[in-house]
């Protein structure tokens, strides 16, 4: 199955409600198994492959197998999620390996402020300008066509 | 009902419904002028917020920035590219209203913690004339968190599957929908909606039918809901017709823009032949937007088409030959050299990477590595995109002060159902807007909607007897499969229900056949178009037969009626259309030209909600800019 959870490193997310991968899922592929306390994809044919899954996974239970109809076997493309950058590491089927490191954000998780700190202070519900404009734009004015 | 299902009614101002880009961008918007105003914003979302929609993976480039305000472009210069792309049939008063805002909402992006490429000057770096490149691993998370921030969890509901409006005559009242984890029915009662749930995919077969069912481009979990939910309230829909089909990386469908314009790779074909040098003259005949630069999407598809027909594919994106060409610039400096293929080969893996891992999973499996060897490039199988270059979505009010009369109906992004906006993959006619374009929709409409509610500010009726009836509905492929359940040794054989995947199938199955899949060629012709609305037909008596083993099987159930509806109306449109204007994304063999004379016009549709009765309504197209 695209991405498919390790027997061996799965906690079932030590009994909460829902696991990290169930609750990132976007096609609410994962399911935890409540008696085995363990956490699978109920349908890889479904699966888009996006690996949001095996990124929140705390226990990093989770990789990916290419799709059976078409990829061939024996590579791994893994994903280690940090606060600001993802480090992916890529094995070959010939075995080589790949590492790469890729920066994800400039600041603290939950810090993004709706107004970015423009100068929000629009109360025309009429004009064009979206609540951060014109300032956000790097103009004086919202454009209108030149007639 | 068998199964016991609560009810859970929430009554709102602005109901959001979707969570992706545009959602985000209509959340962060309407809260603030909401505040201003005493009104109450909700979002409900299928999945997460986090990680959902079409850049729930990621992203690798944001596809519309004008740089107005650093005198890069103009607005006027993006509502140019965006017509000629489209063949001559877009809302210019559209474009426009996007374009002028976007520059703002990705400055906001990089604010909320993006991280943009920038050059030793500062200045982001473009990709091509209108992107420019992000390390958008997290893209989604970071706007998402904005939105959350703005909006606060307790006006989120996520794990809610919204499937039916609510009317009150012809306003829009609310929507219901259910939860994918519990046996919760959800009964919104809003002032206004604004439909933000994508676009579709699954309506055509795919070129993988395994496992690989849903490596589509587009993410599967995009099934058609805003189509649906705007017909059903019988909104006017545009551009059914206009389907995308992108060219991409074979089988896995990565991204192939940095290639084209970052890396300036050239395409060609198993004998070396580079079809859009070879096949110029083919252009010639598809009208001016043959002759514009850069060529229209569909026609570059069209003449590689033109080559796999003949039998000259595989078509190769030249990787090795672009690498090198950029490398040879340092060939006397063996240090330099190799830090600039080192700097190459990390800017090609994260393309993949950030948004489309199975690509370099695929890489990996076939010991492929760019720098040395080219890769396949193909046509997928078609989509339903309103934020690319395709067009398919609500027909929407334009803003009142671009706007000519025939597209104004005094909020922008209203479609023509009072109080039912639309935005993103939901709105049509505005191509080109990609995640910051619909992110920045959701903004407009978002303020357009509050305005709304402002001069409109009064509760809708639900028809609580209605409500009822919808919940039955809703549940009823579960409460069918109970009742019949026991009457096989085999769940899965049944003559009393269908399930909803072979259903989907069946839907594929159809479209792929006759209304121009990858299997016909992406050809079609009128005899075609007739049957495959034989076959809808019985399809849709069908639906009334799904099956349910559970909640998350009922999901699939509404997404494929959701994805049958959009499978109609583009049936429909196609077949009224009597010209061939977008080879490349479908090819009418019994008007194989393209009509300017006659068809430079938008073709419309409805479905009539009282009367069950389907109508093409011809709409022109106006220039803004002239």
């Amino acid at each position: 199955m695209p991405t498919f959870v390790m027997t061996e490193k799965c906690d079932g997310c030590k009994g909460q409600d829902k696991t990290a991968c169930m609750h990132a899922c976007p096609n609410d592929l994962m399911v935890l198994d409540k008696e085995k306390m363990k956490a699978y994809n109920r349908h890889p044919e479904y699966c888009w492959e996006c690996l949001c899954c095996a990124k929140a996974c705390a226990q990093q239970a989770m990789d990916l197998r290419g799709y059976a109809d078409f990829v061939p076997m024996g590579a791994t493309c893994t994903p280690l999620r940090g606060s600001d950058n993802i480090m992916w590491t890529i094995r070959f089927r010939n075995g080589m390996i790949k590492r790469f490191k890729f920066p994800i954000r400039t600041n603290e998780e939950g810090s993004a402020v709706p107004d970015g700190g423009f100068p929000a202070d629009q109360d025309d519900l009429k004009s064009p300008a979206l609540f951060t404009e014109p300032a956000s734009l790097l103009l004086d004015e919202v454009p209108t066509p030149k007639k | 009902m068998p199964i016991n299902v609560e009810t859970v009614e929430v009554t709102t101002d602005l109901l959001l419904v979707g969570g992706g880009m545009s959602a985000c961008g209509a959340a962060v918007e309407a809260s603030y002028w909401a505040k201003k105003n005493g009104l109450k914003v909700t979002l409900v979302d299928k999945a997460a917020m986090d990680r959902s929609g079409a850049v729930a993976m990621g992203l690798s480039a944001i596809n519309q920035y004008l740089g107005v305000g650093k005198g890069k472009n103009t607005v006027e210069q993006y509502v140019d590219y965006v017509k000629q792309d489209m063949m001559g049939i877009a809302r210019d008063d559209l474009v426009y209203n996007i374009a002028r805002h976007v520059d703002g909402t990705v400055h906001l992006f990089e604010k909320w913690g993006l991280p943009i490429w920038k050059d030793e000057n500062g200045d982001y770096v473009n990709e091509g004339r209108w992107q420019i490149m992000i390390n958008g691993e997290s893209y989604k998370v970071i706007v998402a968190e904005a939105a959350k921030n703005a909006l606060g969890m307790d006006n989120i509901y996520e794990r809610v599957f919204i499937i039916e409006p609510l009317m009150d005559g012809d306003r829009v009242a609310g929507a219901v929908g259910f939860s994918v984890r519990e046996e919760k029915f959800y009964v919104f009662k809003a002032k206004a909606v604004m439909t933000c749930m994508g676009g579709a995919v699954g309506v055509f077969k795919p070129r993988s039918t395994g496992e690989g069912l849903g490596r589509s481009w587009y993410p599967p979990f995009s099934t058609g809901s805003s189509a649906y939910f705007t017909l059903r309230a019988g909104a006017e829909m545009t551009c059914q017709e206009v389907r995308f089909i992108p060219v991409r990386f074979k089988d896995a469908y990565g991204p192939v823009g940095a290639w084209f314009l970052l890396f300036k790779s050239r395409a060609t074909n198993a004998f070396g032949g580079e079809y859009m040098v070879e096949r110029k003259d083919e252009l010639k005949k598809w009208g001016p937007y043959g002759q514009v630069k850069p060529i229209p999407a569909n026609l570059r598809n069209w003449l590689g088409m033109l080559d796999e027909s003949e039998g000259k594919g595989p078509l190769y994106m030249r990787t090795e030959e672009a690498i090198q060409k950029i490398a040879d610039a340092y060939k006397d400096d063996q240090k330099a050299f190799k830090k600039k293929m080192k700097e190459l080969e990390s800017e090609a893996w994260e393309d993949f990477l950030d948004m489309t891992i199975a690509q370099a999973l695929l890489w990996a499996a076939t010991n492929t590595e760019p720098e040395k060897k080219s890769s396949e490039i193909c046509a997928a199988e078609p989509y339903f995109i309103g934020s690319h270059s395709g067009a398919t979505g609500a027909w929407v009010s334009g803003p009142e002060d671009i706007a000519p009369a025939e597209y104004n109906w005094g909020y922008s992004n209203m479609t023509t159902i009072k109080g039912l906006f639309a935005v993103g993959d939901a709105s049509g006619a505005s191509a080109h807007k990609f995640s910051s374009g619909s992110c920045t929709e959701g903004r407009i409409a978002a303020k357009a909607a509050i305005r709304f509610i402002v001069e409109n500010n009064d509760q809708p009726n639900v028809d609580a007897a209605k409500v009822e009836e919808l919940k039955e509905l809703t549940f009823r492929p579960m409460n069918l499969f109970e009742e019949h359940k026991d009457f096989t040794t085999d769940p899965e054989i049944n003559p009393n229900y269908i399930l909803p995947k072979m259903f989907m199938f069946r839907i594929q199955k159809c479209m792929d056949e006759y209304v121009g899949g990858v299997s016909s060629n992406f050809t079609t012709n009128e005899s075609k178009l007739n049957r495959a609305m034989e076959l809808l037909e019985m399809m849709k008596e069908d639906s009334e037969k799904l099956g349910a083993r559970n909640l998350h099987e009922l999901m699939r159930c509404w997404e494929n009626i959701h994805r049958m509806w959009q499978a109609e109306s583009h049936t429909r449109t196609i077949m009224a259309r009597k010209e061939t204007r977008w080879p490349g994304y479908y090819f009418r063999a019994d008007y194989p030209t393209i009509d300017e004379d006659n068809w430079k016009k938008f073709v419309n549709i409805k479905w009539d909600p009282s009367s069950n009765e389907w109508e093409i309504i011809e709409r022109p197209v106006i220039d803004l800019l002239k």
